[in-house]
């Protein structure tokens, strides 16, 4: 799944990059705040483990052919998914550079692809909701463990490949349908995913057999551990949420109106009722001001209508703009959020003084 | 040979690359690295059609090349591992755009041959621009370099520290390979009833080794950072290739030399 820089163009590529240094920065952030530098020989240590581990050919049964691990759902699930996240960034950082797997314009979107999810989401969504369930015997353990490893490997590389195709196609780089990319990448990853969620899940087993406190969250639950819903974990379903439905239904919502013009111009062309019958040409006050507003807003919108400007039959133009969109309004909340640190510390300040 | 011992080799071959003495390896390695990233997004920003435009770009490559002494067949072989899937991608774009372009005397070219053809040479040279910059520059001095532009310490260190343990692991699990499949010969992979205890051995003594190296680094005084004996300054030599780089890459991206060559010509 590594991609190389030809397949990404500049402004996909520096979202991509953009994207993925946040995450980095907050992991960092998350890191020192629990004071975890000093864990930095025994991540370092697994992230080579890893690296090593990729490098040995299971057998699969019954196939005569052979598979390999990815290892980002195994290092959430023995480092967290911060740790993880920085361990299988610097995975993927060493491979681009040493070994041309992947390139390194590409990289932040290589890192997203396959740490991203099977760190953040594959440990918040999928690992630890299933570790907290109850059980009460160490077989019990074993078995949240397997379907965890299982579940988490195939959901998280079918969203790198999903995530693959989304910005290839956002690129413009193939002339190959985006359905059709889909079709060849998803089977795929599917086969893959089953594969690496076997090779997870017998090597966290056999680590849980041997130091159960290796593996994170896989202590034994009496009952009564319901999970509450943290703040954290809902901005994660809700980032996740908002990527989803910015970057791919922008692709359905390009084509039909938005609730208002609908309610007030109709769709008749597509067979819908004409609502207030009014004329999306006439309708609205003629004045100079408003030719010199949309003067001004045609000259500024680098994505009118949400897609590049005189290409808008050009349905990625539609998902980068959800997706640019997206990544100016989180860029201004994080913004916002500095500002508010920022005067919250000088006020601080100002008061001990 | 198993692929750990080949990874074992390609990783030893780039740290002697990257130990040779050339002018492009005295250059400051957050130079070569802004450089490298200029030289690779003006090169994939060229039009999918931009053939002639693109062709231009291949100077920088081979000039460093022959300036620093890194031979290209190197290269040439970690191709095997981008290539299929910009292939993939490329090789349905002659299929879906069969507009003719170009005519080459009887015969029409169509988009989809020359975006094709675009989109491997971008691959090709994007690739050979980060191969140049790491066999041309020491990760210690990458690091270093990273640092300056306040790169967060954790994961600078984190970089070096696993980059060290790669090989360490690397060969642990080469001789693992050999010694598995030395006793069960025919067999392709590790059997499935072996596949939690072949790497998790591994893993289970990894985390006491990483426990024991903690305890050597903090008896050395390991605070949280490395702190490099010396750190280099970046020169008038260093700005000055800087410069004139960045200054090339751009006026062949937006000035066509090669269609201007042609058109005197013609």
């Amino acid at each position: 799944m590594h991609m190389a820089d030809a397949l990404l163009s500049p402004p996909v590529a520096i979202v991509m990059d953009c994207a993925t240094a946040s995450m980095l920065a907050l992991s960092v952030v998350k890191l020192r705040k629990d004071d975890s530098e000093q864990r930095l020989p025994t991540m370092a240590v697994t992230a080579a483990l890893v690296f090593a581990g990729q490098m040995i050919n299971y057998s699969i049964p019954g196939t005569g052919s052979s598979g390999h691990l990815c290892g980002g759902m195994l290092l959430s699930a023995l480092l967290g998914p911060y740790a993880g996240f920085l361990s299988m960034s610097v995975i993927l950082a060493i491979q681009c550079l040493f070994f041309a797997d992947g390139g390194l314009m590409a990289l932040g979107a290589n890192i997203w692809n396959m740490a991203f999810y099977g760190c953040f989401v594959g440990y918040f969504l999928i690992w630890r909701p299933i570790m907290r369930r109850q059980s009460n015997s160490k077989g019990g353990v074993r078995g949240k463990i397997i379907l965890a490893s299982i579940l988490g490997c195939v959901i998280t590389l079918q969203m790198g490949a999903f995530s693959v195709c989304v910005e290839t196609t956002a690129s413009g780089i193939s002339d190959l349908p985006f359905g059709g990319f889909l079709a060849l990448m998803q089977p795929i990853h599917l086969a893959i995913g089953l594969i690496e969620g076997g090779i997870t899940a017998a090597v966290l087993t056999f680590v849980y057999q041997a130091r159960p406190e290796l593996v994170k969250d896989a202590q034994i639950m009496d009952g009564g551990s319901k999970s509450k819903h943290a703040l954290r974990n809902t901005l994660i379903v809700l980032g996740v949420a908002a990527g989803v439905v910015a970057g791919g239904f922008s692709l359905l919502a390009s084509s039909k109106p938005d609730g208002l013009e609908w309610s007030l111009f109709g769709n008749a062309e597509d067979g819908y009722s004409e609502n207030m019958g009014l004329d999306e040409e006439k309708y609205g006050v003629d004045s100079g001001m408003k030719d010199n507003a949309e003067a001004v807003q045609d000259k500024t919108s680098f994505l009118p209508d949400y897609g590049f400007k005189g290409n808008e039959e050009n349905p990625a133009g539609t998902m980068v703009s959800g997706l640019v969109g997206a990544a100016i309004v989180a860029a201004a909340v994080v913004g916002l959020c500095f500002l508010g640190g920022f005067f919250r510390k000088r006020k601080a300040h100002a008061k001990t003084e | 040979m198993n692929k750990a011992g080949k990874a074992l080799i390609e990783l030893r071959q780039m740290d002697e690359l990257a130990d040779m003495e050339s002018p492009v390896h005295s250059i400051h390695a957050l130079i070569k690295l802004i450089v490298t990233i200029t030289y690779i997004v003006l090169v994939v920003s060229f039009h999918k059609y931009d053939f002639t435009g693109l062709l231009i770009m291949v100077i920088y490559p081979l000039f460093l090349f022959n300036l620093s002494g890194v031979p290209i067949k190197t290269c040439f072989y970690k191709l095997r591992l981008i290539i299929p899937l910009v292939c993939m991608v490329g090789v349905f774009n002659p299929i879906f755009d069969r507009e003719v372009l170009v005519h080459v005397g009887n015969v029409g070219i169509s988009g989809g041959v020359i975006s094709m053809i675009t989109l491997m040479m971008k691959g090709v040279f994007s690739l050979m621009a980060s191969f140049l910059l790491i066999s041309t520059t020491k990760i210690d001095a990458l690091c270093a370099g990273l640092r300056m532009v306040k790169c967060p310490s954790m994961l600078v260190t984190l970089t070096l520290l696993t980059y060290r343990y790669i090989s360490v692991l690397t060969e642990e699990v080469a001789i693992m390979s050999d010694a598995y499949h030395l006793r069960a010969p025919g067999q392709k992979g590790v059997h499935y009833k072996a596949w939690g205890s072949f790497l998790g051995q591994l893993l289970l003594r990894s985390m006491d080794r990483a426990d024991e190296l903690y305890n050597s680094m903090q008896l050395r005084g390991f605070a949280g950072e490395f702190y490099y004996a010396d750190r280099k300054r970046i020169g008038v030599k260093d700005i000055i290739y800087l410069i004139v780089w960045v200054g090339i890459f751009f006026f062949f991206r937006y000035v066509n030399v090669i269609g201007l060559i042609g058109n005197m010509i013609f």
